[in-house]
C-alpha cells in the first residue's frame, strides 16, 4: 500500500500494488512484442545489406517512381477527399433534411467493406467487364491500370476520414456563432471562412492527417486497380510487394522504411493534433457532447 | 421546400450526394449486379465451392481466435493506460495507433521477418515446435496486429469517463475488487467492448495485405476469402470473383448492422433523463 | 423602426409553434414576450430577426415587408441565448466582426474607433485584446450586445439575454439594459420566461401561451387587470378558492369580496398572498396553520382551509402566529372570475 499512500488518496479498484506491476508488466511485453517489434525489424531489415544497398534501392528509378505515384495519388485524393469531408460536415451538420441518418451510415461504409471488395467493385465500373468500361475503351480512356483507377480506389477507402472527424465536432458546436455571423451581415462563404473553419481547424487537419496516411499506404484496392506494372503504376506498397517477391528483401524493407516513417510522423502529427483537442475519442454515444481540451 | 436560414445547402448536400453516389455506392452497386448476373445455381455452386468454404472456414476461424485475444489485451491495454500512471505511459499511448498508421504491406512483411523460421521470433518459437509464419497461427496474428486498436480506442473513453463514484458507492457497500470490476465496471464497459470487438472482427474478416506475406497462401488451407477473390482475377475468373466478393461484402453489411445496433444499445445507458 | 407583425404562423414539422400573432412594436420601444417554455416566444423572436421564416403571415419593418427579407440584409442586431461569441476571435474583433463583413468599407481605424466607443458604452474599457473564455459571464452579455449594436440594427433583439447569469448579475444588467436603451432609444425585443425581469424592463408585455397572445400591455396594466387565470398566475403566485358571485360580490367559504362586472354563478377567486388576512373572530375561511416560515421582511403562513385548500399569505414580521392555530382567513381583495 506504500505508494498509494504517497498520493494520499484511498485505492481505487486493481491499485492493488502486485496486481497493478504485473498488469502493466504483461502489457509493455506484449506491446513490445506485437506492436513495437514489426517497427524496429523493418530499420534492421533495410540496412541489413549495408548503407550503399539501402540508398541504391532508394535511388532506384523504380522506387523513386513508385514514391512519385504514391506522391501524386496522395495529392489529389487527399484535397478531393477533403472537400468532400467539408461539404458533407456542412450539410448535415447546419441543416436538416430527410435521409440524414441514412446519408450518415453510407458515409461510413468504406470502413466496413474490405480494401479487395472495393477493388473488385471499381473493376466491375470501369474495367473491360463492368459498366463503363466498352465506352472508355472506344475512346481509349484509361481509368483502371493507371493513375486515375488508383486514385479512385484510394478515394473510395478513405472516403470517411475527414467527414467523420468534422461531423461530430461541428455537431456539438451548434448553428448559434453561423447564426449570429449571418445576422451581422456576413456572406455564406464569409461565415464559414473566419467563423467554421477556425474553430474546426485541428480536427480537418487531424481527418487530412489521417486520410493522407491511408491513401499513402493502401495496399489490397489499389493492388487490383493498378495493374502492377513495374516503373509505370507502383505505388511505394505494390513496389514493396513485388520487391519482396523478387527474393529482394532487403531492398523491400528499404523502401518500407519510408512508409514506416511516415506512420511516426502520422503518429506524432495525431498526438500533437489531439493536445489541441483534435480527434478527442469520445465515448460511445456522447457524440453530442461538448468538446473539451485533453487534459 | 422548406427555407433555410443558413446558406450552402444545395452546393454541400450536391457535392455530398455525387461524391458517395460516384466513389462509394456506383461500384459497389456494380459488383451487386455483376454477382447477381449469374443465376443463384451457378452463384450458388461459386460461393459454396470447397475452396471457398474452406477459405472462409480459415478467415472466420483466425479472426474469432484474433478477436478473441484483442478483447483480452485490448481491454488491458486500454486499463492501464487510463488508470495508472508510469514512465513511458504516453508513448505506449501513441503506440496503440501504429497498427492503423503503419500500411498492411510493410506490417505483414515486417511479421513475416519476426515470425519466419530464422526470425527474431520464429526461432524461438520454432525451438518449442510452433511454426507461426506460413500457417493458420500467422494469419491470427497478422489480424491481431491490425485490429487491436478498434478495441483499446472504443474502451478507452469510456474507462476515462467512468464515474469515479460509482466505484466509491460499491466500495463502500464492501465488494472486493474482483467483485466490483465484475459486477459494475464491466457491465458499464460491456456495451463499448462488444462494439470494439465487432470492429475488430469485420476489420480482421476484410484484411488482406497484413495478410497474404505471412499466410503460406496454400488453397484449402491457409488461403483466405480476399486472397481467394485476388486469385480468381488473376485467373480471369471475374465471375467468381464478384460472387465470392459479394460475400464478403453481405458479411460486412451484416457487421455493420450489429456495430450500429450495439452502439444504439449503448446509447441507452447514457440517455440522459 | 415600427415593427408589426400580421397573423405570423409557425409549424416545425407538425407541431405548431406559432398561431396566427398580430403585434406592433412602437419605434423605441421596449417590449418583452414573455411565456413558459413552448409559448413561441423564441419562435416569434427568431422570425423577426429573420433566423427562422415564417409560414404563413407577414413581418413588417417600417413600410417595408420583411418577411422573406434574408437574416443577412434584415439590418437587426441579435443577442443569442449562451451569446454565440466566436471563440477564437478577441472581444474587439466580435465587436467590430459585422462591421468587417459589412457591404459598406470601412477602413481598419474607422472600426477600431466605433469598437471604443461600443467598449466604452458597455464598460468592458481595457477587455478588447481579451478572448470570450477569459472573461465572466455578465462580461460575455456585454459583448454580445456590444456585438450586435455595432451594426446599427433597426431593431435590438434579445433572446433570453439574462439567463444564463447569476441573480445578482442579473439584476444590475437588467438596470444597465434600460439605461442604454433609455440612450439609444432602439427599438428593442426581448424573450424572457422570467415575469419579474419582464415587469422590471419592458415598457410593454407581451405574454404567450401555446403559440398564442394571450394578453399585452404596460406592466401596469397586465399586473392590475389579468385577462384570465393563467396570466394571473404566471404573474405571480396566487391563491386559488371556488366559490359564488351574487349580486357583484364574490363568496367564499365565509369571506367575501367585490367582484364588479362578473356576472353571476360558481366563480374561482385568486388572491396574491398580501392581499389575505388572518384573524381569530370570523367571518372569513375557517383553516388551521400548517406552518409559519420567517423571512427577511414579513412571515409567511402556510394554512389549510376547512373545505382542503391550501392558502398562503404574508403577515406582518410582529404579528404572533403559531402551527395548530385556528382562525379565518379574510380576503382583502381578490381577482374573480366567472367559472363556465
Amino acid at each position: 500500500m506504500s505508494d498509494t499512500n504517497h498520493r494520499r488518496k484511498p485505492p481505487r479498484v486493481g491499485d492493488a500494488p502486485l496486481f497493478r506491476r504485473t498488469l502493466i508488466g504483461i502489457v509493455l511485453v506484449l506491446g513490445a512484442l506485437l506492436i513495437l517489434a514489426p517497427l524496429v525489424i523493418i530499420g534492421v531489415e533495410a540496412f541489413s545489406q549495408g548503407w550503399q544497398t539501402y540508398v541504391a534501392t532508394l535511388d532506384h528509378p523504380d522506387t523513386r517512381h513508385a514514391i512519385m505515384m504514391t506522391v501524386v495519388t496522395a495529392l489529389i485524393a487527399v484535397p478531393v477527399n477533403t472537400a468532400f469531408g467539408i461539404a458533407a460536415a456542412w450539410s448535415i451538420t447546419k441543416f436538416d433534411f430527410p435521409g440524414k441518418r441514412l446519408l450518415l451510415v453510407v458515409i461510413e461504409i468504406p470502413f466496413s467493406v474490405s480494401p479487395i471488395v472495393a477493388g473488385v467493385a471499381y473493376l466491375f465500373v470501369y474495367g473491360l467487364q463492368g459498366i463503363f468500361g466498352p465506352l472508355l475503351d472506344a475512346y481509349d480512356v484509361k481509368i483502371l491500370f493507371a493513375l486515375p483507377g488508383i486514385v479512385l480506389a484510394s478515394m473510395f477507402v478513405t472516403a470517411p476520414f475527414v467527414a467523420r472527424e468534422l461531423i461530430p465536432l461541428m455537431q456539438a458546436q451548434g448553428r448559434d456563432l453561423e447564426e449570429a455571423a449571418t445576422s451581422l451581415g456576413a456572406s455564406g462563404w464569409r461565415t464559414f471562412v473566419a467563423v467554421t473553419l477556425p474553430n474546426v481547424k485541428w480536427a480537418l487537419l487531424y481527418g487530412v492527417v489521417l486520410c493522407n496516411a491511408r491513401v499513402m499506404g493502401e495496399f489490397g484496392a489499389v493492388s487490383i486497380v493498378s495493374g502492377n506494372i513495374r516503373g509505370q503504376t507502383n505505388t511505394l506498397p505494390l513496389h514493396i510487394e513485388l520487391l519482396y517477391h523478387d527474393y529482394q528483401a532487403a531492398g523491400a524493407f528499404a523502401s518500407a522504411s519510408i512508409l514506416a516513417l511516415l506512420a511516426v510522423f502520422t503518429i506524432i502529427a495525431k498526438v500533437a493534433l489531439e493536445r489541441r483537442g483534435a480527434g478527442r475519442r469520445k465515448a460511445l454515444g456522447t457524440d453530442a457532447a461538448p468538446q473539451g481540451n485533453r487534459p | 421546400m422548406k427555407r433555410n436560414v443558413l446558406p450552402g445547402l444545395r452546393l454541400s448536400l450536391g457535392v455530398t450526394l455525387f461524391y458517395v453516389g460516384l466513389i462509394v455506392l456506383l461500384p459497389l452497386a456494380a459488383l451487386a449486379v455483376k454477382a447477381a448476373s449469374l443465376g443463384p445455381a451457378e452463384y450458388w455452386s461459386i460461393v459454396s465451392s470447397p475452396r471457398s468454404v474452406a477459405s472462409y472456414r480459415v478467415t472466420v476461424l483466425a479472426a474469432l481466435a484474433a478477436t478473441v485475444f484483442n478483447l483480452f489485451f485490448g481491454l488491458a491495454l486500454a486499463w492501464v493506460l487510463t488508470r495508472y500512471r508510469f514512465p513511458g505511459r504516453r508513448l505506449v499511448d501513441a503506440m496503440v495507433d501504429l497498427p492503423f498508421a503503419l500500411p498492411t504491406a510493410v506490417a505483414g512483411i515486417s511479421l513475416t521477418a519476426l515470425f519466419s523460421a530464422n526470425g527474431w521470433f520464429g526461432s524461438v518459437l520454432g525451438q518449442l515446435g510452433i511454426t507461426v509464419a506460413y500457417t493458420p497461427l500467422g494469419i491470427m496474428i497478422a489480424m491481431c496486429f491490425t485490429s487491436l486498436p478498434f478495441i483499446v480506442r472504443t474502451v478507452q473513453p469510456v474507462l476515462e469517463d467512468l464515474d469515479p463514484a460509482l466505484e466509491e458507492a460499491a466500495q463502500s457497500l464492501g465488494g472486493s475488487d474482483w467483485t466490483i470490476f465484475r459486477k459494475v465496471i464491466l457491465p458499464l464497459l460491456s456495451p463499448a467492448l462488444l462494439a470494439g470487438t465487432s470492429l475488430s472482427f469485420a476489420r480482421s474478416l476484410g484484411e488482406f495485405g497484413a495478410i497474404i506475406f505471412i499466410a503460406g497462401n496454400q488453397p484449402m488451407k491457409t488461403e483466405i476469402t480476399a486472397l481467394l477473390i485476388f486469385i480468381r482475377l488473376e485467373e480471369y475468373d471475374y465471375q467468381a470473383a464478384a460472387a465470392i466478393a459479394s460475400v464478403l461484402l453481405i458479411t460486412a453489411f451484416v457487421m455493420l448492422a450489429i456495430t450500429n445496433w450495439m452502439q444504439a444499445r449503448a446509447l441507452r445507458y447514457t440517455v440522459k433523463g | 423602426m415600427k415593427i408589426r407583425l400580421d397573423n405570423v404562423i409557425k409549424t416545425f414539422d407538425t407541431f405548431r409553434a406559432v398561431h396566427g400573432v398580430s403585434l406592433e412594436i412602437e419605434s423605441g420601444e421596449l417590449v418583452a414576450l414573455l411565456g413558459p417554455s413552448g409559448s413561441g416566444k423564441t419562435t416569434i423572436l427568431r422570425m423577426v430577426a429573420g433566423l427562422e421564416y415564417a409560414d404563413g403571415g407577414h413581418i413588417y419593418f417600417g413600410d417595408q415587408d420583411a418577411t422573406d427579407i434574408p437574416v443577412r440584409d434584415r439590418g437587426v442586431g441579435f443577442v443569442f441565448q449562451h451569446y454565440a461569441l466566436f471563440p477564437h476571435m478577441t472581444v474587439a474583433e466580435n465587436i467590430g466582426f459585422g462591421m468587417s463583413v459589412s457591404k459598406v468599407k470601412r477602413s481598419k481605424a474607422e472600426i477600431a474607433a466605433r469598437v471604443a466607443q461600443l467598449l466604452k458604452l458597455v464598460r468592458l474599457e481595457g477587455l478588447g485584446d481579451r478572448f470570450p473564455g477569459q472573461i465572466s459571464g455578465g462580461q460575455r452579455q456585454r459583448v454580445a450586445l456590444a456585438r450586435a449594436l455595432a451594426v446599427d440594427p433597426k431593431v435590438l433583439l434579445l433572446d433570453e439575454p439574462f439567463g444564463a447569469l447569476d441573480a445578482n448579475v442579473r439584476h444590475d444588467l437588467r438596470r444597465w439594459l434600460r439605461e442604454i436603451h433609455q440612450e439609444l432609444g432602439i427599438t428593442t425585443i426581448f424573450v424572457t420566461h422570467d415575469q419579474e425581469e419582464a415587469l422590471d424592463l419592458a415598457d410593454r408585455v407581451v405574454i404567450l401561451k401555446e403559440g398564442r397572445i394571450v394578453q399585452q400591455g404596460t406592466p401596469q396594466a397586465v399586473c392590475r387587470d389579468p385577462k384570465d387565470a393563467f396570466v394571473l398566475k404566471f404573474l405571480g403566485d396566487a391563491n386559488r378558492l371556488t366559490g359564488e358571485v351574487r349580486g357583484g360580490r364574490a363568496m367564499a367559504g365565509g369571506a367575501e369580496v367585490a367582484a364588479p362586472g362578473v356576472a353571476d354563478g360558481p366563480a374561482e377567486i385568486f388572491a396574491r398572498p398580501r392581499d389575505l388576512d388572518w384573524s381569530l373572530q370570523g367571518p372569513g375561511v375557517s383553516a388551521t396553520v400548517t406552518r409559519v416560515l420567517d423571512r427577511p421582511g414579513e412571515r409567511r403562513v402556510i394554512a389549510s382551509a376547512a373545505s382542503g385548500e391550501v392558502l398562503e399569505f404574508d403577515v406582518e414580521p410582529e404579528r404572533e402566529i403559531a402551527a395548530g392555530e385556528a382562525g379565518f382567513v379574510t380576503l382583502r381583495r381578490a381577482k374573480v372570475f366567472a367559472l363556465s
